[in-house]
């Protein structure tokens, strides 16, 4: 059997309704996609202009991390900024001219725009484009926002790949972009499973470096290996480059549909193909079934976090045979999500926004066997008795493509598995002590 | 505009959270944009606690922009109260809602809210998390304390201690029991435990005890002039001032003094010969300023250390901090950028860091042992075991806190004899720490001796920041100064070049060395 063919589709969900709610959403804002940017680009340094709260939350995200030189900062909005008494754009450019004479290393540098830089309309756009022309050849100056009010979490990576598309050069070379910001190891397997079905030359977006920066142009196809991509997918697509749609990479079942498309458009035949998967979609498997042990017939309840609930709910759906019951996201890109709705099987509420209390009693109501959330309520619903997996998880830890898929589903068994290990409510001897006794 | 990667104190709307999580009863909604919720798991994870803050967040985003935000906030508080149904509410704006200008206070005093509901004012482009704390709780309490009859038994209010606060658990623990030892009864603990409805009752003590200036003394003082409640101005932490604190209050009690030292250890401990090695030691202290005012005492009075240099990030306690390094003979280091806080440290070269979260890292990075004895911090500063830092237990805590990361006595004298130890040497570290061991490098010391202060391993390529660029180090010198033990060899470095400064000279030798250690000899 050849599994070049498309996946065999489940019921769907392409026609579910979505509930659509409006209220309190407890999730993070789009900066803190710096958190993970900043390493995965070595020359970049990102510039928040905002208050106290977005320095705050940086450090707070970042834990230790902050102590290890990190490439970013905070140009922290003062009074005077506020009461026009001192000139924002002249501030922006002493603060930029302060930095890059500390740091001759940068190259790229990014204007990171917040929920008060926006709320008071600083114009950080003219500041790139005045900076750039200032500090070229040696740094390349873009803006991009990270604010809450416009963005949620992951949505800041979006916005950042966003901004460096139109800056690309023009090129007629027919390359095929990955785009996404993944671990470096998961990202040379990608780059290897491609390379050995003859796949080339593969650019990269974000690229490690800005030497590396490529072309972009109508022959140009692209492939997003994260959900949460949707304006990237506009500006590439304005830039006459089409999208290879498929599923997202996540799981066996997912990082096959992935290749199989890119294939297709380059031409590779079903052998090939064949050969260069079937051993590590084999071991896949088996690492899959060994790790989702414990979650078979388990309910899993998605709060929104980062768009990536979606694949991973069909992840563990048809791989690891749990039950959805609710999967919320931010935000939900119909397009880009069609080939997901379309494996998903039907059953599952779904949601895009939140109202936080609203869902809490959903949560609390269906009483799931495991609780995807964020860490404001991980601890609250664990006191309840409900198991979570926190999902800051999946974004920081390397879980795509085949070698990875065991990973993805341990991350989900592990709170299910600690939970069974845990015997602290009645002082219990271990077994083979209790025997002794006899 | 102010570059900062580092912030010692979040906004003063995470203080406002700070005393409505340390509370019951009290419910918090605050106008923010969506994302302002991070806060949470300032909660949730570092103080690991069980329950979600009592905080209702508006988190408007961008589309609301154009005319509802205050029908949002008008629609959030309405639902906060008719889910929570709190004794009392606070309302108010984080930094991005401060620049819309939807007044929170006036659309909360508009809805007929059967519960006081208190408006919050916090300049978020100004002040900061201990000013929002402090803030927070005077405006409450001034809005719900009021005279009553004092109780018939002598007792007083404990003051200031908040959710995320370094260590108030188990202060608000030991302090309880001191004052039990007392015949004292604790009248109303806040804000951490009180509800609004304890708020109305802190008129019945007889006295307030202000735990943290940072976070109560505003309540204090408003209460001494509204209530005619005196307050103590003796904060116990260590020996020294937790025997003053208990005079004070008695005195402010008229009634006699009474301390039970029966388990205090860390006088013994500290006269025991072994800790004679302690003795002038330089430590570099930096935190909050009562955490500071009160390090600064027990390193000199109580563990016989060097007070090298003393700082604070909160410019509330800059007058103190200042007269308290007048009287250590020490500059007073006053600021908020941890660049510079680095920079003090790296010049002050001591052997030891009382600081925050942040000094440890300065320390990590310059190899220089560090204790943490104030916010910010992190949540292995949130322990599970009793450790308080006031009273009795509290000084015990301290003693094993600041000794623990010095290597210890027999240990020093051993790297001082023999240096050539191919495991036991000077980048190795303090060898109960149980690090990953460095092997001595081939080169031997110019090499290997770079490993823990890494400042040294290239000190002509230093630049001008330490003026070596004009004095000239001896080879012959610079491997004399090798053989002083690591943890003292960034002083001796500095007199030495400090000494040839004064005499003139441009080239150092190892006479000049030893003429330096002479001139400074103790």
């Amino acid at each position: 059997m050849t599994d070049y063919a498309p996946i065999p589709a489940a019921k769907g969900c392409r026609d579910t309704p979505v509930l659509r709610e409006r209220g309190q959403h407890e999730v993070f804002c789009g900066l803190t996609g710096i958190i993970w940017l900043h390493r995965k680009m070595q020359d970049a340094f990102f510039l928040v202009v905002g208050s106290r709260t977005c320095a705050h939350l940086l450090q707070s995200a970042a834990g230790v991390m902050i102590f290890a030189e990190p490439r970013f900062g905070t140009a922290i909005l003062e009074e005077g900024d506020l009461a026009g008494m001192a000139d924002a754009q002249d501030e922006i450019d002493r603060e930029v001219a302060r930095l890059l004479s500390r740091r001759p290393d940068i190259r790229q540098l990014f204007l990171v725009g917040s929920c008060p830089s926006e709320v008071i309309k600083l114009d950080l756009a003219r500041a790139a484009e005045r900076l750039s022309g200032q500090f070229a050849p040696h740094v390349r100056v873009l803006s991009y926002s990270g604010s809450g009010i416009e963005t949620t979490f992951t949505q800041g990576e979006d916005a950042c790949l966003a901004a460096m598309v139109p800056v690309l050069p023009e090129t007629e070379a027919r390359e095929l972009v990955m785009v996404g910001a993944l671990p470096d190891v998961v990202e040379q397997q990608a780059l290897g499973l491609l390379g050995a079905m003859g796949i080339g030359p593969v650019r990269v977006l974000p690229s490690p470096r800005a030497a590396d920066y490529f072309g972009l142009g109508p022959n140009t196809v692209f492939a997003l290996t994260q959900p949460f991509l949707g304006d990237t997918h506009a500006a590439l697509v304005r830039r006459g480059a089409r999208h290879i749609p498929a599923p997202f990479p996540l799981g066996e079942e997912g990082t096959t549909g992935w290749l199989a498309a890119i294939a297709r458009e380059f031409g590779v035949d079903a052998a090939l193909f064949d050969a260069v998967t079937a051993a590590p979609r084999d071991r896949a498997r088996r690492a899959v079934a060994q790790a989702a042990e414990p979650l078979a017939g388990k309910s899993v309840f998605f709060m929104p976090d980062s768009q990536l609930e979606l694949p991973l709910a069909r992840f563990l759906a048809r791989e690891c045979a749990m039950t959805p019951i609710e999967i919320g996201t931010p935000f939900l890109h119909r397009e880009l999500m069609a080939p997901e709705l379309d494996l998903l099987p039907a059953g599952p509420r779904l949601a895009e926004g939140q109202d936080v209390e609203k869902q809490l009693d959903r949560v609390r109501g269906d009483r799931p066997d495991l609780t995807v959330c964020g860490l404001g309520l991980a601890n609250p619903l664990e006191s309840e008795g409900l198991t979570t997996k926190w999902a800051i998880e999946l974004v920081f830890t390397p879980v795509h493509f085949y070698e990875q898929a065991g990973d993805l589903a341990g991350l989900f068994a592990r709170p299910l598995r600690r939970r069974a290990a845990l015997r602290l409510d009645t002082a219990q001897p271990p077994a083979a002590l209790a025997e002794a006794r006899r | 505009m102010k570059l900062s990667v580092w912030t010692y104190e979040g906004p003063p709307h995470v203080g406002a959270m700070r005393v409505a999580t340390g509370m019951t009863g009290l419910h918090y909604v605050l106008h923010a944009p969506q994302g302002d919720t991070y806060a949470d798991l300032l909660f949730t994870m570092i103080e690991r606690r069980d329950h979600r803050p009592p905080v209702t967040y508006t988190t408007f985003q961008a589309r609301d922009l154009g005319a509802d935000t205050a029908d949002l906030f008008t629609a959030a508080a309405k639902a906060a109260y008719a889910r929570f149904k709190p004794q009392a509410m606070i309302v108010g704006a984080s930094c991005t809602a401060e620049l819309i200008q939807d007044d929170p206070g006036g659309l909360a005093a508009a809805m007929d809210i059967p519960v006081p509901v208190i408006p919050l004012e916090l300049p978020s482009y100004q002040r900061k998390e201990n000013f929002g704390a402090d803030e927070t709780f005077f405006q409450i309490t001034r809005a719900l304390a009021r005279p009553c009859d004092r109780t018939a038994r002598p007792s007083v209010n404990l003051i200031g201690p908040t959710a995320l606060g370094f260590r108030h658990r188990d202060d608000i623990t030991e302090l309880t029991g001191l004052l039990m030892d007392m015949g004292v009864a604790v009248n109303v603990c806040a804000p951490m435990g009180a509800c609004p409805a304890d708020i109305t009752r802190l008129g019945a003590a007889h006295a307030n005890v202000l735990m943290y200036p940072e976070t109560g003394e505003a309540a204090c003082r408003w209460m001494e002039r509204e209530l005619g409640q005196p307050f103590t101005k003796t904060v116990p932490i260590g020996v020294g001032a937790t025997r003053d604190f208990v005079a004070e209050l008695a005195g402010l009690l008229g009634m006699p003094a009474h301390l039970d030292e029966s388990r205090l250890r860390l006088p013994w401990y500290s006269r025991s010969v072994d800790s004679t090695y302690l003795t002038g030691k330089r430590v570099f202290i930096f935190g909050d300023g009562t955490h500071v005012a009160a390090a600064a005492r027990i390193a000199r009075d109580e563990m016989g250390f060097d007070v090298a240099g003393v700082g604070c990030y909160n410019r509330e306690m800059a007058r103190p901090i200042r007269a308290l390094a007048k009287d250590y003979g020490v500059e007073a280091l006053i600021s908020d950028d941890y660049l510079e806080v680095e920079e003090r440290i790296e010049s002050l070269a001591p052997e030891m860091i009382l600081g925050t979260q942040m000094e440890r890292h300065i320390g990590k990075r310059l190899g220089i042992p560090c204790a943490v004895i104030s916010a910010p911090v992190h949540v292995q500063d949130f322990p599970a075991r009793y450790s308080p830092q006031m009273g009795i237990e509290g000084a015990n805590v301290i003693f094993d806190t600041w000794v623990h990361p010095l290597v210890m006595g027999l240990e020093e004298h051993l790297l001082h004899m023999f240096r050539e130890d191919f495991e036991f040497h000077d980048a190795a570290g303090a060898s109960h720490h149980g690090g990953k061991a460095v092997a001595r490098s081939a080169e031997g010391d110019a090499a290997a001796d770079g490993g823990s202060m890494p400042p040294e391993a290239a000190p002509a390529a230093e630049g001008p920041d330490t003026g070596t660029d004009v004095l000239v180090w001896l080879a012959e010198a610079e491997r004399e100064l090798k053989k002083i033990p690591f943890f003292v060899r960034g002083k001796a470095r500095r007199n030495t070049e400090s000494f040839a400064a004064q005499k003139g000279l441009r080239e150092i030798s190892v006479d000049t060395l030893y003429e330096a250690k002479a001139h400074y000899a103790r």
